[in-house]
């Protein structure tokens, strides 16, 4: 069954494995008791939970006036936050629905955390328009729904609206893929379990048999849904860069949002699967599954997309000055020299200046410079998102309205509580289910398996051959 | 599947290229084989057991379909019959800004009824407990299993030997 693989692409399952060790290594960290790093993870994510809970509660309780907030900048935390974890959330359905469209072999190592990682991201991101609209309890009131009202019917023509549909829609389909991906995991934990265990996989396994017909349809049922979540990661983005594109305010109003943010989006994304993966691998000791060729290829992407993100940057900026439009001009000039400054440093320095590194081989696979770098990502890819919102707001039509913004602690603990919600999501699944996909790792075994291809595979043969 | 109805002989394989040539084997020796039960999809199996394409992709257009519709048609209602309201000066019946909601909606009903078409089909979901043959199906094993209801002992042999010569590793008989 060995696909024709070139032989100087490098294996993507170190080892040696069979499937019965596939399955051993990556079902074991699921039934034992959890280690003493993961407990000291846990409890900093709960901490961190705790810490939202508090926050939500004081902003529910005392209302948005607790924000810093003011007449002239009225989005600050909230929306930044929430753009940066939706955008966060897009590698995962990249990886999972984009690669499997592309034939890409290594996604199977990484696919299963990184969906995961996009079902809790959407989660800790769709908190923060609920929360900002002040009167959390009304929230119902952006669906469309039969009313006494008239019935009144929400605004369709609005972006924001838009928004809505987009990122529920997004999560549902992220969560059906991802759910459907899991099942015959599941069904392979189920089997290996005794007692209440294997009552509780039976559950999640909805029943699964490995029939070759179910095969059949599932690999349908994942093509097609692949091939329906590709156009709908782009159009979340897409929507919500409309949220500031569709309005008339000078450094928003512009026609390269789209793009812009989608590319931004894969960036953090990826930037986010690398910091998870490469602490997973460690702490799950995963390390023949996700290589160093897995780390490799994401450190090329967030390349790509760091480079696209900078020459947009760039290119807003020309375009500022070659429109002759004064207004976008000081728009731009503020963005760079104004009060913000700092951040549009921290932004160009972790996005555009820092990713380069990755043109060296030695960088990409290097576990250390990897790991800063993720980190560097994510927090460029935040500064992005204020610089975007909080620099433009500052500095609007009237000098009598200027303003500066720095956040109260509610709003940072409301930031700090979603990391502290997304870790405390992500830790519990680590420990129920398999973080990498099994079916789907053993699938490509035999063309990728080291003992089958690339430099060991001959060397493999050898001892193979001396064994017998 | 009935419970406790089924007689069924299987055989179990350690490796899918062995598999795949026992399927041809039982095709070219007319043995209806019942189900194949594999740990991951082996390529390849569908031709060689005959099986003809799945058309869940054409449920899936046709929800998709209808979401497209319904989502196009409900906002055109919404605006230019139930409540029509001026937004910005733009027309009541502004079509391109129906685009985006009428394309999440497209993508989200035909996701959704794929999904639920899916899992009904292969009479699966939560709670679903489908009988199984052998736990190492889900792990390493490869099985072809034929039914054995009220099969004859010259049935029963011919099978066996079917196993022994076609390379599984063991031959088991269970009710399910």
């Amino acid at each position: 069954m060995s696909a024709t693989v070139s032989t100087i692409r490098q294996p993507l399952i170190e080892g040696g494995k069979t499937y019965h060790q596939i399955t051993e290594d990556i079902c074991t960290p699921t039934e034992r008791t959890p280690s003493t790093a993961w407990v000291i993870a846990f409890l900093f994510a709960v901490t961190g939970l705790a810490v939202y809970v508090f926050c939500l509660a004081w902003t529910i309780w005392n209302g948005i006036g607790t924000w810093d907030l003011n007449r002239t900048i009225g989005w600050g935390w909230d929306i930044t936050n929430f753009v940066w974890w939706v955008g966060i959330g897009h590698a995962g359905t990249l990886i999972s629905a984009i690669l499997l469209l592309f034939r890409q072999k290594w996604r199977t190592g990484v696919n299963r955390a990184a969906e995961a990682m996009t079902i809790f991201a959407v989660i800790c991101a769709g908190q923060f328009p609920l929360i900002h609209m002040g009167r959390l309890w009304l929230a119902f009131f952006i669906f469309p729904y039969p009313n006494t009202r008239g019935p009144l019917w929400v605004n369709f023509n609005s972006p924001l609206l838009w928004d809505v549909f987009a990122i529920s829609t997004y999560f549902t389909v992220s969560l059906l893929f991802w759910y459907t991906g899991l099942v015959p995991d599941f069904a392979t934990i189920r089997d290996r379990a005794k007692g209440i265990r294997r009552k509780a996989y039976s559950f999640l396994a909805f029943g699964w048999t490995g029939s070759a017909k179910h095969w059949q349809r599932w690999e349908s049922l994942s093509l097609v849904l692949a091939g329906l979540a590709t156009p709908l990661v782009l159009s979340v983005h897409t929507i919500v860069s409309f949220d500031f594109a569709t309005s008339i305010i000078p450094g928003w109003h512009t026609t390269i949002f789209p793009p812009y943010f989608v590319a931004g989006a894969i960036f953090s994304g990826f930037a986010m699967v690398q910091t998870l993966m490469l602490l997973t691998r460690k702490v799950l000791n995963l390390k023949q599954y996700i290589t160093l060729e897995h780390i490799e290829s994401m450190n090329k992407v967030i390349l790509a997309t760091g480079s696209i993100v900078g020459v947009a940057y760039l290119t807003e900026l020309f375009i500022a000055w070659y429109s002759g439009y004064i207004y976008e001009q000081f728009a731009f000039y503020n963005r760079v020299l104004g009060p913000y400054w700092w951040s549009y440093v921290g932004m160009m320095a972790c996005n555009v200046i820092s990713p380069q590194v990755f043109w060296v081989k030695k960088f990409r696979r290097s576990i250390f410079v990897t790991f800063f770098m993720s980190i560097f990502v994510n927090i460029g890819m935040w500064f992005e998102r204020f610089v975007i919102i909080a620099t433009t707001l500052a500095r609007d039509y009237l000098p009598s309205s200027w303003s500066y913004y720095t956040p109260t602690w509610v709003e940072i603990g409301l930031f700090v509580g979603t990391l502290g919600l997304f870790f405390t999501l992500y830790l519990i699944f680590s420990r129920v289910a398999p973080v990498i996909a099994i079916a789907e790792v053993k699938s490509i075994l035999k063309s990728s398996g080291d003992q089958y291809s690339g430099p060991n595979a001959a060397k493999h043969h050898a001892t193979q051959a001396e064994a017998h | 599947m009935k419970k406790g109805a089924n007689e069924v002989l299987f055989g179990l394989y350690d490796d899918e290229e062995i598999l795949i040539k026992a399927v041809k084997q039982a095709k070219a020796d007319h043995l209806e084989i019942m189900d194949v039960y594999t740990p991951f999809p082996v390529h390849g199996l569908d031709p060689a057991l005959g099986l003809a394409e799945s058309r869940l992709h054409i449920a899936g257009f046709v929800y998709g379909a209808i979401g497209c519709l319904f989502g196009f048609l409900f906002m055109t209602w919404v605006f230019t019959r139930d409540w029509p309201i001026i937004f910005g000066g733009k027309p009541y019946f502004s079509a391109p800004a129906f685009i985006p909601i009428t394309f999440e909606l497209t993508v989200l009903f035909s996701a959704v009824g794929m999904v639920i078409t899916f899992y009904t089909i292969c009479g699966m979901g939560p709670g679903i407990m489908n009988p199984t043959l052998d736990d190492r199906i889900t792990d390493d094993k490869f099985c072809i299993a034929f039914n054995a209801n009220d099969a004859s002992q010259e049935t029963l042999d011919r099978l066996k030997g079917f196993f022994s010569s076609t390379g599984a590793s063991e031959v088991q008989t269970k009710s399910i």
